[in-house]
């Protein structure tokens, strides 16, 4: 086996390890990975999201999971010997290589401006930074200096502005200095620049544009910052965002040539001078150009990992296309956007009122799209995007005209780039439809990989369906060819009661794992007006249920159980906090507290459940349906009872609303919060339902979502009263059970959503399809109708009786579950078989 | 008489106990078994380690059909196995034990491996 060394362990040399394993099959080369950070591989691009967390491991990248890779962490690569053909680590340990690839990104650049070395001037790249800004900046809450507390960012570039929403977040008035005269200039024109400052100043940030920074001096006891135009900040913190220069100092040192303006030098297929070293990302200077980007530098890690194997790969050049929401605002800027091109002509549209700004180049016949940028709404930019390059279907200033019609996707040309993160283009989504018979969209993403970088094709991939005849299948599953959403309009309508009527009038064959579970659901949120008074095992309804749910706790990995009682809000007596105590001793349970402010109690097995339950239910606590797809927790802070900045009572709304809508089976699980003023600390936007209190009243956020694919909540109404918020969940909730495909949580529900949140907004709030006296009354009946499902269970023999592990020994415990002690815990005692042992994970902390 | 291997059948619950579309474990010679009762009244028994978990869970997964052959899905990585020939129709290179299963006076016995 040969072996590669990979000097950086960013996101750019994460990909190169993650590509080369995926790809070396006949197993040729090992990887050994010298990471500067002590920590592995994490989303830099989403640097700032550390802010709403501050757990860095919330950023880490998937690690990859191979003996193939050594990942040594905290010792860098200090020197390469290229005769010998070895590198010396920061440790003095030498390491040979048949390959060497350099993946050292970039430096923050700092202007040489008088007192930027400063205590409290800090750069924006890394977790660390963040950390000390973070810990100056309390520093500064605590102060006693007068003025105001606030920062300013040296930097309106795209990563300034995230730093200035960054220090918003900490408390800090923040100030942007830019010196040209607007905004990202580097992706945006004047135009969008002076729209984009609008919104931002909307946000409380200070802008000054065209302004350099002269100085940085101390100030009794905090910092005074001078601008080129006379003006002067008083500021606790200074952060400069002004650009980044490519790391190439190893390469200098080993005499490899350089780009004219930095960066390693390389060819088209990112190797060196030495043929046996490469550079890739953002160290790398292809052809001379440096490239600040994730996504070239991800294409510069596919060609070597190609190289690598034989293969013949260039790197493509780089689409440097943006789209992205700053601060809520829709940024978009792609191909020629600053109409570099000769004879390039500019169409407008400027609504400043409307908060909307679009800009498309063209040729100078005005025929083919060139670039473009837009700000304020991005919608157009999937298919703008595809368009460079492209004679234009329509008149320009009609396609950017808000009352233009939509662009057809079928009028895009064949070679019109549709996934710029892996350069697919329509001619290729269309062959894969054709050819290989791909007919949604998770098809097209395994044949292509279209939508499988940053995404923001997927609405693209769908209209292309469509263009192309495809009919995107809403089946279920092989048993009913509708859609959950028709199921449960078909429950309701037809008054069905059971399963096995439903499948008989409108399905084939007798269900699986897939249609049971979701038809038990639809039975089970419809049963307050449907069947008043019914439990989910009665009848022929317990066989359709999950396991979860037959045996209403939630199974673990070696067939046991776990058990959440219900802790409404979160608040819980010192008796009650005792007897789940006294019962996880008891019953010799492993107790953990969850994220959502109970207690869950592991390693139940079946037949302990009742006697569990019996002593829970006796001490007052009720199922949590930690088990079920249901409403789970509403988390709350302490609010105003106890909290110095409380402005309203958040722990009781919590409970009321917990109360409510428990037991109320959804598409999903549900998870709410309530925070008691703008601090947050309830965390509810991270939620399907968020209310954060405000002086006049309450906010209610939606479908933001924790979990695989983070997403903040948005803002649906704003100062309302308690009765309006509770009104408005409710038909927010049932609306989302009634429409919801099955095991999809709200945020991706909204994001299919035709007309998003305005849409969603239209329907609970002005009744725009004239449903909300409907959705209304489904939830009292649900509320009325509630009855907590395991004290039914006790008092039902016929139902307690199916807890047993064997139907002919019923008092024999599984021999299957055994335990160890960990922690002075009991834990399940066998790994799982076929589980990887994770080498490059996040949890190795030094070398193998 | 010449001595003859005799398979031994072991009762394990009475027919009316079994739900319809839902299985039970049972001890069998030790061994632990899943046994169904499909909707049309038929019985089946397989072993109830799931081979993916390693728990032994399979009689407390979701019965149903897939291409009209019986089947139950194991309930902690959802494989799919053919209540008739113990394949996983996932991957049809993992199987599980089948055993033989009888009605007699409304007892459901299985046979001992």
């Amino acid at each position: 086996m040969r072996t590669v060394v990979v000097v950086g362990h960013g996101m750019v040399g994460h990909r190169l390890v993650e590509a080369l394993i995926g790809r070396d099959v006949r197993h040729e080369w090992r990887i050994v990975v010298l990471a500067e950070e002590s920590r592995p591989a994490y989303d830099r691009v989403a640097l700032s999201s550390y802010v709403d967390s501050w757990d860095a491991d919330a950023l880490a990248l998937p690690a990859v999971a191979d003996d193939r890779v050594e990942l040594r962490l905290g010792d860098p690569c200090a020197a390469i010997d290229r005769r010998r053909r070895r590198v010396r680590t920061a440790s003095g340990q030498r390491v040979s290589y048949d390959a060497l690839v350099l993946a050292t990104g970039s430096a923050p650049f700092v202007p040489p401006v008088p007192g930027h070395d400063l205590a409290g001037c800090y750069v924006y790249r890394t977790p660390e930074d963040l950390d000390a800004i973070r810990a100056a900046a309390k520093r500064a809450m605590h102060s006693t200096a007068a003025g105001r507390r606030s920062g300013v960012v040296v930097g309106g570039g795209l990563l300034g502005l995230e730093a200035a929403y960054a220090l918003r977040q900490l408390g800090l008035s923040p100030h942007v200095v830019e010196l040209a005269s607007w905004l990202m200039p580097m992706q945006v024109d004047e135009g969008g620049g002076a729209l984009l400052r609008r919104f931002i100043e909307g946000l409380g940030v200070r802008v000054y544009c065209g302004n350099a920074t002269k100085a940085i001096e101390e100030d009794r006891g905090r910092l005074l910052v001078r601008l080129s135009d006379g003006t002067e900040l008083d500021t606790d913190v200074v952060v400069f965002s002004t650009g980044v220069r490519p790391r190439d100092q190893l390469a200098r040192e080993a005499k490899l040539p350089l780009g004219e303006r930095g960066g390693v030098l390389v060819d088209d297929g990112c190797r060196t001078a030495d043929e046996h070293i490469w550079a890739i990302g953002e160290c790398a200077a292809v052809g001379g150009r440096c490239y600040g980007l994730v996504a070239p530098g991800y294409a510069m890690a596919e060609v070597v990992a190609d190289r690598l194997l034989g293969g013949t790969a260039t790197f493509p050049g780089a689409d440097t296309s943006t789209k992205l929401k700053l601060l809520g605002v829709d940024v978009a800027s792609f191909g020629d956007a600053h109409a570099k091109v000769e004879g390039a002509l500019e169409v407008i549209h400027n609504d400043p009122v409307a908060g909307r700004y679009a800009k498309l180049v063209v040729s100078d016949d005005a025929r083919t799209l060139l670039g473009g940028v837009l700000v304020g709404d991005a919608e157009l930019y999937g298919t703008l995007r595809a368009l460079v390059g492209a004679e234009l279907p329509a008149d320009p200033g009609a396609l950017i005209s808000p009352s233009g019609s939509e662009l057809d996707a079928g009028a895009l040309p064949a070679g019109a780039q549709v996934c710029s993160c892996h350069g697919v283009t329509v001619e290729t989504i269309t062959s894969a439809v054709h050819q290989q018979g791909c007919t949604t969209v998770p098809a097209l993403k395994a044949c292509t990989k279209a939508g499988t970088g940053c995404g923001s094709c997927v609405p693209m991939l769908k209209k292309l369906l469509a263009a192309q005849g495809v009919e995107q299948s809403k089946a279920l599953c092989e048993h009913f060819a509708h859609s959950r959403a028709e199921l449960f309009q078909i429950v309701a309508v037809t008054r069905a009661r059971t399963f096995s009527e439903l499948v008989t009038k409108h399905g084939t064959g007798r269900g699986c794992d897939i249609c049971k579970p979701a038809v038990a659901s639809i039975l089970a949120s419809l049963s307050g007006v449907l069947n008043p008074g019914s439990h989910i095992l009665d009848g022929e309804q317990a066989a359709l249920q999950d396991t979860n749910d037959h045996f209403l706790a939630n199974l673990q990995r070696n067939g046991t159980y776990s058990v959440v009682p219900r802790v409404p809000g979160g608040e819980i007596t010192p008796e009650k906090l005792i007897v789940l105590g006294e019962v996880a001793r008891d019953f010799g349970l492993y107790t953990k507290i969850t994220g959502g402010q109970r207690i869950d109690l592991f390693g139940a097995r079946v037949e302990q459940l009742p006697a569990i339950w019996r002593r829970l239910v006796d001490a007052g606590f009720e199922s949590g349906h930690a088990y079920g797809k249901a409403l789970r927790t509403v988390k709350s802070c302490v609010g105003t009872d106890w909290c110095r900045y409380g402005v309203q009572d958040s722990v009781g709304l919590a409970i009321a609303l917990e109360l409510r809508y428990r037991g109320l089976r959804a598409p999903h699980k549900v998870k709410a919060a309530v925070s008691g003023c703008a601090r947050e600390c309830a965390e509810a936007r991270s939620k399907d339902f968020g209310v954060i209190a405000t002086e006049k009243g309450w906010n209610l956020y939606v479908c933001g979502n924790g979990g695989f694919r983070p997403r903040h909540a948005d803002l649906l109404v704003s100062d309302v009263d308690t009765e309006t918020l509770v009104r408005t969940i409710d038909r927010f909730l049932m609306f989302y059970v009634r429409t919801a495909d099955r095991l999809q949580r709200t945020a991706p529900w909204l994001d299919e959503m035709e007309g998003g949140l305005d849409h969603l907004r239209d329907v609970i709030v002005h009744d725009s399809l004239g449903i909300c006296a409907e959705l209304d009354a489904a939830i009292e009946a649900h509320v009325a109708g509630y009855s907590d499902e395991w004290r039914a269970v006790l008092d039902d023999p016929v139902k307690l009786a199916r807890f047993t592990s064997f139907v002919n020994a019923p008092g024999v415990p599984d021999p299957t579950i055994e335990f160890v002690q960990e922690r002075g815990q009991p834990t399940p005692a066998h790994r799982r078989p076929g589980q990887p042992v994770v080498i490059a994970g996040p949890k190795l902390a030094a070398v193998r | 008489m010449t001595a003859q291997v005799q398979a031994r059948w072991t009762a394990v619950c009475r027919y009316d106990d079994l739900i319809p579309e839902r299985g039970v474990a049972a001890l069998v010679d030790g061994a632990a078994v899943a046994v169904f009762r499909t909707h049309d009244g038929q019985l089946y028994a397989l072993s109830n380690l799931d081979p993916f978990s390693s728990a032994s869970v399979l009689s407390r997964g979701i019965v149903g059909d897939r291409g009209g052959r019986p089947t139950v899905a194991s309930p902690i990585y959802k494989q799919v196995f053919d209540l008739t020939t113990g394949i996983c129709l996932d991957d049809p290179t993992v199987s599980v034990p089948t055993y033989p299963v009888r009605l007699v006076d409304g007892a459901v016995e299985v046979c001992s491996p």
